[in-house]
């Protein structure tokens, strides 16, 4: 195996056991779990609905995710720096990347496991009827992608703090921002001031914008771009902001 | 060879380490000395590539630290100060993880696992949590990441901190011998460590080096180096004295002690590095009939030269405070 795979593999295994060597991965994922199914079933009126469709479980991820999201990602960087176990880290032969590519990719992985656990939903609706399981695919692909770009996010502020806390307050906030651009209500308010090339700018940089389209079933290369250039964009500047804290 | 030059990092306007040189060869072991707060482990955060310095060149054997990095710390070890840890693993999964990140796979991974589990006497622990270990166990999980793949140059940061009095025996007797192969660079603040375990000294003192050289060097700074203390019964001060004039290698003499008829006198040679005053005074004494309890060289005291030098000379009040002593590095 290549020496930068394999550097990531080992950073990515240790950052994935210890997830599940606390009772905290197992809190999640239930709490992952029984929020998804508040919001679908009795918030969205599933059944009322009458459709054979998981339109309604897919439409509350991008809020689901706000909070869920941070709880991974807080501790990603602030428990290396608390610890100081980043300095045991970055001065083994690894590059910065490897650790940063390493540990995201774990915590996405850990999401993507969380994500795929809905699969009753899945189940449920094709016993009900007959749903369109490609557009279903879509929602998950987006879905999957939507918590890759709130993870990279949430990686970046808890490079900024050794504090968690912190790192998931401002994680947060950063992702409300990438929420709210988007939100049907807020545009229209907007819209009041401002011509609609600039709320369709504004518009274009939200997660809910980009993840719609995966929910109609529409997978637009424009969209995965978008998400996997956020993704990018977070991860190199964890990198700089890492590098700067090195420097002191 | 461990080289460093010229080497500078600040922080803010503070000179963290301010212009430091120096080399360190296989087959040496450094001891890094200072006060708190002078630099030591400033230093070798750019030694090991964790903090980039602000200007200054570090190479460690073929490989320079800031242009192949990757290649210089596969043949470094490295324990850092207070010996961080991943709390959520086992001493076991720990080390198998920093094993796997030094390259060590399968078989010679579990060999590597083992021995420094062995030398560092783990064995009682390698299935506990490290969030569980005593401050010392913890200490001693982290040095045992450090000689994993037993590398050609080690850096610890105070290697003996929070050990008890049998491993820090046993830490320093390895230390001294894996320093015959090896170059080793360790910081520490107990003073007979380096005397027991280095073959050379360097002081730092607010970011730059105050003195350099073997400890039997630093020791002989001391104004009292060579010195010859006397203490005999039944004579009074001034007749000792008198006598004691008279020989050829002494110069100065000084009073320690005159209690209850027995007497100490400092006498001090006219050339620290010739052994002639001890005879003469031996000779002196049995010639003389005197009954001497004690009559010793001083070889000097580490502790007061380390005092002396890193010391400001504003907070010297009085003599007490240590020997004045003039250092050329
Ligand atoms: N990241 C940092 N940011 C700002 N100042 C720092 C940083 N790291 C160290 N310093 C300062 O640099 C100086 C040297 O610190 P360093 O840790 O190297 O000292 P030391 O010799 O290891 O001391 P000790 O014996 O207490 O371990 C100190 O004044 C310290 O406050
Ligand atoms: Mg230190």
């Amino acid at each position: 195996m290549n020496l930068a795979v394999r550097n990531i593999y080992t950073i990515a295994k240790r950052e994935m056991g210890g997830y599940f060597t606390s009772p905290v991965a197992y809190v999640f994922i239930v709490i992952f779990l029984i929020l998804a199914g508040v919001f679908t079933f009795p918030l969205s009126d599933f059944f009322a609905r009458n459709e054979a469709s998981l339109n309604a479980f897919f439409f509350w991820h991008c809020w689901l995710y706000l909070f869920l999201v941070p709880a991974v990602g807080m501790r990603l960087w602030s428990e290396e720096r608390r610890l100081g176990t980043i300095e045991l880290l970055l001065t083994m032969p690894v590059t910065g990347w490897q650790a940063i590519v390493g540990k995201f990719l774990a915590s996405w992985l850990f999401l993507g496991l969380a994500l795929a656990l809905t699969f009753p939903m899945v189940i449920t609706v094709n016993y009900l009827g007959n749903p369109d399981n490609g557009v279903i695919f879509c929602g998950y692909l987006g879905s999957f992608l939507m918590a890759g770009a709130y993870l990279a996010v949430s990686c970046l502020t808890s490079a900024i703090t050794r504090s968690q806390v912190v790192s998931f307050i401002l994680s947060v906030v950063f992702c409300l921002a990438l929420v709210m651009a988007g939100w049907p209500p807020l545009n229209d308010m907007l819209s009041q001031w401002f011509s609609s090339g600039v709320i369709n700018a504004v518009a274009s940089i939200s997660v809910m914008t980009h993840f719609s389209q995966f929910q109609r079933g529409i997978i637009d290369s424009g969209d995965i771009v978008f998400f996997l250039g956020l993704i990018f964009f977070c991860l190199f500047t964890t990198g700089v902001v890492i590098r700067s804290y090195r420097a002191g | 060879m461990i080289k460093i030059e010229n080497l500078v990092k600040l922080f803010g306007s503070k000179r963290a380490v301010d212009d430091i040189s120096f080399t360190v060869g296989k087959g040496e072991v450094l001891g890094f000395l200072g006060p708190n707060g002078a630099g030591k482990s400033t230093t070798m955060r750019m030694i090991t590539g964790f903090i980039p310095p602000d200007s200054g060149s570090i190479r460690v054997g073929e490989f320079n630290m800031l242009t192949d990095p990757i290649r210089a710390k596969q043949t470094l070890g490295y324990l850092p100060e207070n010996a961080p840890l991943y709390t959520d693993m086992t001493v076991y999964g720990f080390l198998n993880f920093a094993a796997e990140l030094r390259g060590l796979r399968g078989a010679d991974r579990k060999k590597a696992v083992h021995s420094a589990i062995e030398t560092c006497f783990l064995e009682s622990v390698i299935h506990q949590n490290v969030d569980t270990l005593s401050k010392g166990f913890r200490h001693r999980a982290c040095f045992a990441q450090s000689i994993l793949h037993d590398p050609e140059y080690l850096i610890l940061d105070e290697p003996t901190d929070g050990l008890d009095p049998n491993q820090k025996h046993e830490v320093r007797s390895l230390i001294r011998n894996m320093g015959k192969r090896k170059a080793i660079i360790f910081s520490t603040h107990i003073l007979e460590e380096v005397l027991e375990v280095c073959t050379r000294t360097i002081i730092i003192d607010r970011g730059s080096i105050v003195a350099n050289g073997s400890p039997a060097q630093l020791k002989a700074m001391h104004p009292d180096f060579g010195s010859i203390l006397i203490t005999v019964r039944n004579v009074t001060e001034a007749e000792l004295r008198e006598k004691l004039k008279t020989l050829a290698a002494a110069a100065q003499i000084e009073s320690v002690k005159n209690k209850e008829e027995v007497v100490t006198l400092r006498v001090y040679p006219k050339d620290k590095n010739s052994s002639g005053l001890a005879a003469q005074m031996a000779e002196l004494a049995i010639q003389s009939g005197w009954k001497f309890d004690e009559l010793h060289t001083d070889d000097g005291r580490l502790d007061e030269v380390f005092r002396a030098i890193t010391l400001p000379d504003t907070v010297k009040k009085s003599k007490k405070d240590g020997p004045v002593i003039t250092v050329n590095v």
